[in-house]
């Protein structure tokens, strides 16, 4: 004990700045606390708070100052606009680094408060495309966006399905729309023919003419870009009209609500895709899940890792640069690399994770199982 | 060809379920000359209601034929459409019945707030999966082309009811009672007809098709929620504009009608248009065809009576 802090003396004298204090850095997390689900909301804030943690036990030096990280956790109620007040009081607060928002729909209004303020943010679950290319130097994610998850549907089901014929369906939503163009690009570079390209509304429970349209066009898969509450009855349909056709949709589908609502109709032919993979194929995930569930005494929800990932991220900036300034730790933060417990931890020039993954499900035996 | 007549019976099904929710439009109109938007939202009653009740049924005796269950919940689902609507005349219509045109116009469109709103308050945000007693086993009656007994009974539950109120209207007491309102309220009730009693009829009356329509609705797609009544009803109101609104004949076959375009102007619009449009039209074919039809016979298809009525 007394060779470190000599240790730290002399090493402070180096740079002249001596101090016997240690420099708190504050961090932020956003997340919604409360309302119908603040589940996740809280286990993000977690994930971050475990980060935090584990680099205080550590004794991380930034610029040769010893550093007690603290986290505020904010509550945005998953709603846009109080999103964007919790927000400015973390700028006020005068945060070096935000871990957050969950949603895409509160982390879009609020990126642009953080980007004036120059306050590097990383969002642990934000899916949403637009996110990263608002042009905003400052603004992560560690999940995989909805174009890399399209890119990866597109080739799940020209390849591994065996895809030749490729009908696509979306609901017109930002969302839908956007995972239906990308996979329509991924399946096509990979060889597949798109035979047919149909809508319908985030509102429709009918889909037989539709349906009935591509039947004519004999596809072996059939991908839907929506929500699970079209998914489920559209499965139903599809058995209706006697197709036999492989079926294929992303998160939106990929709940336990879209099995409940598709009913006897789903099989084994049924799949989904979702952001990131299931922790027991994490590599630091059993690790994680046990210290998790040691601290908290809660099980890990989904994204609670990614948000470990994410202030590690912002720590692991920190202290290659020497510096916990925004103005000077980011350009550490672009250039990052370093094994998270989701995966090799990297961005690219947008912000975007690299490598981000993302999971397929097949329907087994009533659930959803990853494969 | 298999195409071409799945999409047919694919829009007679939606059609049938237009058509019977189109009724309730066109008679409280033919009668009042109200236009009850709030009709759509009493579909989405019946079909919870019938929801509620299944699954209760269902948790007390699961043994219950199925049939008998659907039964039981389509009865019960009248009932409460039949209360809600009388209630909805008697509370936010009947004080307005001398009132503007507009005033009713816009109540009526409150009101189906209001239905919204307590249906999210009573069931709930979530989309609930609604039993299938009706099996959805396709069959092959010609090779390519597949049907099931819930559509079967979707078009010939429909077909049914239709004529009934037809025959009720043209044949009984009752039914020229009605009509005689719907001519003139002051004169009718000279002519010793309780108008204010008619006229809850009337709305009582669309209320139970609609409650058939949304038991048919939420069987056919197994699916039910609290904004459901909203799509359907827009549809069952365009479909007795196109059939000429206040007559019953006309919303019958425009709700037909409607169904049919709208299954193959999805199926055939880019054919037709060389690949400029797609599926996404799929509403706007629709109301084009509404917009063609208004230009050559501004009354709809069948509709005489709106002219001295309007």
């Amino acid at each position: 004990m007394k060779k470190t802090l000599v240790a730290i003396a002399i090493m402070g004298m180096g740079i002249g700045a001596a101090s016997a204090a240690d420099m708190v850095v504050k961090l932020g997390s956003v997340a919604p606390l409360t309302g119908s689900i603040s589940h996740l909301g809280k286990d993000n804030e977690n994930g971050a708070r475990l980060a935090v943690e584990d680099a205080n036990a550590k004794g991380i030096m930034i610029g040769g100052k010893k550093v007690k990280f603290e986290l505020m956790g904010e509550d945005d109620q998953a709603d846009p606009r109080t999103g964007t007040t919790v927000a400015q009081r973390l700028v006020d607060a005068d945060v070096k680094g935000i871990v957050g928002h969950l949603n895409s729909g509160t982390t879009i209004p609020a990126s642009r408060i953080y980007d004036q303020a120059g306050i590097p943010m990383i969002s642990p679950s934000a899916t949403n495309p637009k996110l990263t290319q608002q042009g905003y130097k400052a603004v992560f994610r560690t999940i995989a966006n909805d174009v890399q998850q399209g890119s990866v549907v597109g080739n799940f089901a020209a390849k591994t399905l065996g895809g030749k014929k490729i009908a696509i369906i979306d609901d017109r939503t930002a969302y839908g729309q956007g995972l239906a163009d990308e996979t329509e690009k991924a399946a096509k570079a990979a060889g597949a023919q798109v035979v047919a390209r149909e809508f319908t509304t985030d509102k429709a429970t009918d889909f037989m003419a539709i349906l009935t349209k591509i039947k004519a066009a004999n596809p072996d898969v059939i991908m839907f870009g929506g929500m699970d509450a079209q998914a489920g009855p559209m499965v139903k349909q599809i058995k209706q009209l006697g197709i036999t056709a492989k079926y294929i949709t992303g998160d939106g589908g990929c709940s336990p609500e879209m099995i409940k609502l598709a009913g006897d109709a789903i099989s084994s032919s049924v799949y989904c895709t979702m952001a990131g993979i299931p922790l027991d194929k994490m590599p630091g995930g059993k690790d994680f899940r046990d210290r998790f569930k040691k601290r908290f005494g809660a099980d890990v929800q989904i994204y609670s890792p990614y948000a470990y990932d994410a202030a590690m991220a912002i720590i692991h900036a920190m202290e290659k640069s020497g510096s916990a300034e925004p103005s000077k730790y980011l350009a550490a933060l672009k250039s990052e690399s370093f094994p998270g417990v989701t995966g090799n931890i990297a961005f690219d020039e947008k912000g975007d994770i690299k490598e981000g993954a993302i999971t397929v499900y097949q329907f087994k035996d009533g659930a959803w199982v990853a494969m | 060809m298999e195409t071409l007549l799945q999409q047919l019976l694919n829009g007679l099904v939606v059609g049938s379920v237009y058509a019977l929710v189109a009724l309730g439009y066109t008679m409280v109109y033919g009668i009042l000359g109200l236009i009850n938007f709030a009709h759509g939202e009493v579909l989405m009653v019946g079909a919870l209601t019938a929801l509620t009740v299944i699954s209760t049924l269902m948790g007390i005796a699961p043994d219950t034929p199925p049939l008998l269950l659907l039964g039981v919940g389509l009865l019960a689902a009248m009932v409460v459409c039949m209360i809600v609507a009388f209630l909805m005349e008697r509370l936010a219509y009947r004080k307005l019945r001398n009132a503007p045109r507009l005033a009713p116009l816009i109540t009526a469109i409150g009101v189906s707030f209001l239905l919204q709103t307590l249906a999210m308050i009573v069931w709930g945000r979530n989309y609930h999966t609604f039993p299938q007693l009706i099996s959805t086993t396709p069959m092959q009656p010609i090779e390519g082309v597949f049907i099931n007994p819930i559509q079967i009974t979707t078009i010939v539950a429909s077909a049914v009811i239709m004529v009934g109120l037809v025959l009720l209207v043209t044949r009984t007491k009752l039914g020229r009672a009605m009509r005689a309102t719907a001519e003139n309220h002051r004169v009718a009730s000279l002519m010793g007809v309780d108008v204010n009693k008619i006229i809850a009829l009337t709305f009582v009356l669309g209320a139970a098709l609609a409650a058939v329509a949304g038991v048919l609705f939420a069987s056919n797609y197994g699916i039910a929620h609290y904004a459901m009544g909203f799509m359907p009803g827009l549809k069952a109101f365009t479909a007795a504009v196109l059939g000429g609104i206040g007559n019953l004949g006309g919303a019958m076959l425009g709700g037909i009608v409607l169904g049919l375009v709208e299954a193959v102007g999805a199926g055939y619009i880019e054919h037709l248009t060389f690949g400029f449009l797609n599926s996404s039209y799929q509403d706007i074919f629709a109301f084009v065809i509404l917009g063609i039809v208004l230009i050559f016979r501004p009354t709809g298809l069948l509709g005489e009576r709106v002219s001295d009525r309007a």
